[in-house]
């Protein structure tokens, strides 16, 4: 057993609203710079909807993640080491810019220097590429709430072989909306598409980072990444991702897209996993085993051997007692509501998904179905959402594990109205989520009140190590000259073509401390 | 021997070369993040599938074919019973095939380059400097190679000029006699390709020197502490 820790997230479907705040508050924090204009760290797209880039989700297309050979072994599913140098001039799987999007920005000075005229100024659309006039006709949200209809939401590569089940009409159609970031994978198929050695897995917190002085742009990453969270920035030829914002995450405060989400449906905290049972987890052969393989890898923070074996690897007592806490074990493993997001790729990603409790269908009745308001298992099959659409996205097509959470949810939902407005507790249902009543409202509580402190069970890095700390200046992400990530003092070197002052950077709280320190003690 | 001569034939190869190795140890040692292959791949795949790797491949063979043309003296190719007119056949197939599959990929990129927009706008001045040298370097290298050396009934055998030369820089002894008695063309091409050599370091061109063959051996999954042991960290 080697116990390692991962951040990890959880993300309940039910209350997002689609408001975006996540994406431009990441957008304005990590990647509002000349040569990430395209880039979004974090996303929200619409389900069923093509996504961004357009289709993602289609391997066989883009080739990211892993998959089986013949002989049941784990392998890029891009191909090999040598495939990858020997096409390394050009990698065959990257996206263009047109299928993420040309990014644009309007000429807002007209709106100040036009000549007095009859008709309002208009500030046109130009190119962030080339600078020129361009017509707007894709973004990162273009399908946003189906928009386009029949025409772009078809096009999800999930929908294939749901065709019949699946209406695009008005009163049929169904949508929700799923936020993205990185998965953060235990099985990263971009650190191991990486030619230079330059994408890393942190020993301690489990979050990716692209190291960006040894990056040498080969785009293997972005191509090896299933769920195309691996940028180019194409001004300074390096990949960027998301950094899960670690100087944020190290000071125990929750993510930026976290902190600002304004349905509160993010959770953030650690799990202890086995990191000598990750490939074989990952290599089970049965795509629909996967999940639960997934869930074998985790480790109960409870169990007295594990707290041994994960001291022994050097985790702090005090990350043991945020990992008992941690809201992403109760909701991914301990009463497993919280899918990972398409598991078949292989990568155990670490970014999971409540599935949403949507609701039942207006044509019930119409079906000869019995509408009794109590009985929310039986309309579980007549949800607006298909079940199949759900589980191709969270369970690897496995219907059964998501019927199964959707139950969990519906019970609890039974339990609650059932308390607050007759206050009677019916155990039976409790039973039936398999969870005792105690249980059942913790669940409650974490779904729908969901509590800042009991959102975020975030531990901090540790000042007594944070004279290594200090060490880490230049090997993070993202942390160069004019670079938002820095972790610590960079040297400015004003980049004369951009318009953005360069400033030090923002100067975290625990550096300053540090530096002092050390001063004193010299 | 005048001073045009030496200043051609002796101090601009000796500064372009240590432009070179000492360019590329300064870039090397403050320049990391700058350090990449620069790719406009996400501007344009479509061309680049057949042009970057036909370049590359191309680029790569004619760089063979120079060592073995420039390091390999004509007394060795005498001494194991290789003829003139053997040698010359082997060098300007292999070089023509070499040096067409380079040009094709080198026409196609310079193709994109021109004419796609968003390409265009990601070209830099450095970038520019290194295109229009690899326009004199690739195109007369191909017209010695086929032009001049298939067409032509007796063929400038560079071996007894140039290839003196070259190699007499190596042991400090230079051969300026030999290079200034060689055909004109093949001197514009030596003297281009030293320029060529003292911008590299200053270019993207350096990515040639991260050919990432550590790949082939390393592991997939990578971990990396965030306080490395106090004694070997790095520090900055």
């Amino acid at each position: 057993m080697r116990v390692k820790a991962q951040v990890a997230m959880v993300m309940n479907l039910d209350k997002c609203i689609g408001c975006h705040t996540c994406s431009v508050t990441c957008k304005q924090v990590w990647t509002n710079r000349p040569g990430t204009e395209y880039v979004w760290f974090n996303n929200v797209e619409t389900a069923p909807g093509q996504g961004y880039p357009r289709q993602w989700t289609d391997q066989e297309r883009w080739r990211g993640g892993w998959e089986l050979d013949r002989r049941g072994r784990l392998r890029l599913k891009a191909g090999g080491r040598v495939k990858k140098l020997l096409t390394i001039f050009s990698n065959p799987d990257l996206p263009t810019i047109d299928d993420y999007y040309e990014p644009w920005t309007y000429d807002y000075e007209t709106l100040v220097t036009a000549p007095l005229s009859d008709r309002d100024p208009v500030a046109r659309p130009h190119s962030q590429l080339t600078g020129r006039p361009m017509e707007v006709t894709w973004g990162p949200n273009w399908d946003e709430g189906l928009a386009g209809g029949p025409e772009l939401a078809t096009a999800d590569p999930r929908l294939r072989g749901l065709e019949e089940q699946v209406r695009m009409t008005y009163e049929q159609a169904f949508m929700f909306f799923l936020p993205r970031i990185c998965e953060h994978c235990l099985n990263p198929s971009c650190v191991a598409s990486c030619p230079s050695g330059a994408m890393y897995k942190r020993e301690e917190d489990g979050i990716v980072l692209v190291d960006q002085e040894r990056c040498r742009g080969w785009r293997y990453c972005v191509s090896g990444c299933p769920y195309k969270k691996v940028y180019f920035n194409h001004r300074t030829g390096k990949a960027e991702k998301c950094t899960l914002c670690y100087p944020r995450i190290e000071q125990g405060q929750p993510t930026i897209c976290s902190e600002t989400c304004v349905g509160r449906i993010r959770y953030l905290g650690l799990v202890l996993y086995d990191a000598d049972r990750v490939e074989a987890a990952a290599s089970v052969p049965d795509e629909r085993d996967l999940l639960g393989a997934q869930r074998s890898v985790f480790l109960d923070p409870e169990d007295p051997e594990v707290r041994a074996a994960a001291r022994r690897e050097g985790i702090p007592d005090d990350w043991l007692e945020h990992a008992r806490r941690s809201p992403i074990y109760d909701l991914a493993i301990r009463w497993g509501v919280a899918l990972p997001l398409h598991p078949e790729f292989r990568t155990l990603p670490m970014v999971w998904y409540v599935p949403p409790l949507s609701p039942v269908v207006s044509t019930l009745e119409a079906d000869g179905y019995e509408a009794d308001p109590d009985d929310v298992f039986g309309a579980i099959d007549h949800l607006r959402i298909p079940l199949a659409y759900l589980a191709g996205l969270l369970a690897a097509g496995d219907v059964e594990q998501v019927r199964g959470v959707l139950h969990r949810l519906a019970a609890m939902r039974a339990y609650m109205r059932k308390r607050e407005v007759l206050g009677e507790t019916d155990a039976s249902l409790a039973a039936f989520a398999g969870l005792s009543t105690g249980e059942l409202e913790r669940m409650y509580r974490l779904l729908a009140i969901a509590d800042y402190g009991d959102r975020y069970v975030i531990p901090q890095a540790h000042a007594e190590m944070g004279d290594r700390l200090l060490q880490q200046q230049g090997t993070c992400g993202l942390d160069f000259a004019g670079g938002p990530g820095n972790c610590g003092a960079v040297d400015p070197r004003p980049d004369t073509t951009s318009p953005v002052v360069p400033t030090d950077g923002e100067r975290f709280h625990l550096v300053d401390l540090l530096e002092r320190e050390e001063h004193r003690g010299a | 021997m005048s001073a045009g001569s030496i200043l051609l034939w002796v101090i601009l190869p000796y500064a372009a070369a240590a432009t070179f190795a000492v360019g590329l140890w300064w870039r090397y040692r403050t320049d990391q993040f700058g350090w990449t292959s620069g790719s406009t791949q996400m501007f344009e795949s479509r061309i680049l599938g057949w042009a970057g790797p036909a370049f590359h491949y191309g680029a790569i063979a004619a760089i063979g074919g120079h060592v073995i043309g420039l390091m390999i003296p004509k007394s060795f190719t005498d001494a194991i019973g290789m003829s003139e007119s053997t040698y010359r056949w082997f060098s300007a197939i292999a070089g023509a095939v070499a040096g067409a599959v380079c040009a094709v990929g080198f026409v196609g990129l310079v193709y994109r380059r021109a004419t796609n927009v968003r390409v265009r706008r990601a070209t830099s001045r450095t970038d520019l400097g290194v295109y229009l040298l690899l326009v004199v370097l690739i195109g007369l290298g191909c017209y010695l190679t086929f032009g001049h050396n298939l067409l032509t009934k007796t063929p400038y055998d560079y071996r007894e000029t140039m290839s003196e030369w070259w190699r007499s820089l190596f042991v400090l002894q230079p051969d300026v006699a030999a290079a200034e008695g060689a055909n004109a063309l093949y001197q514009i091409h030596a003297i281009i390709a030293w320029a060529f050599w003292a911008l590299f370091p200053f270019s993207r061109l350096v990515h040639a020197f991260s050919i990432p063959v550590q790949y082939l051996g390393r592991p997939y999954i990578l971990y990396r502490r965030r306080w490395p042991a106090a004694s070997g960290g790095r520090r900055r």
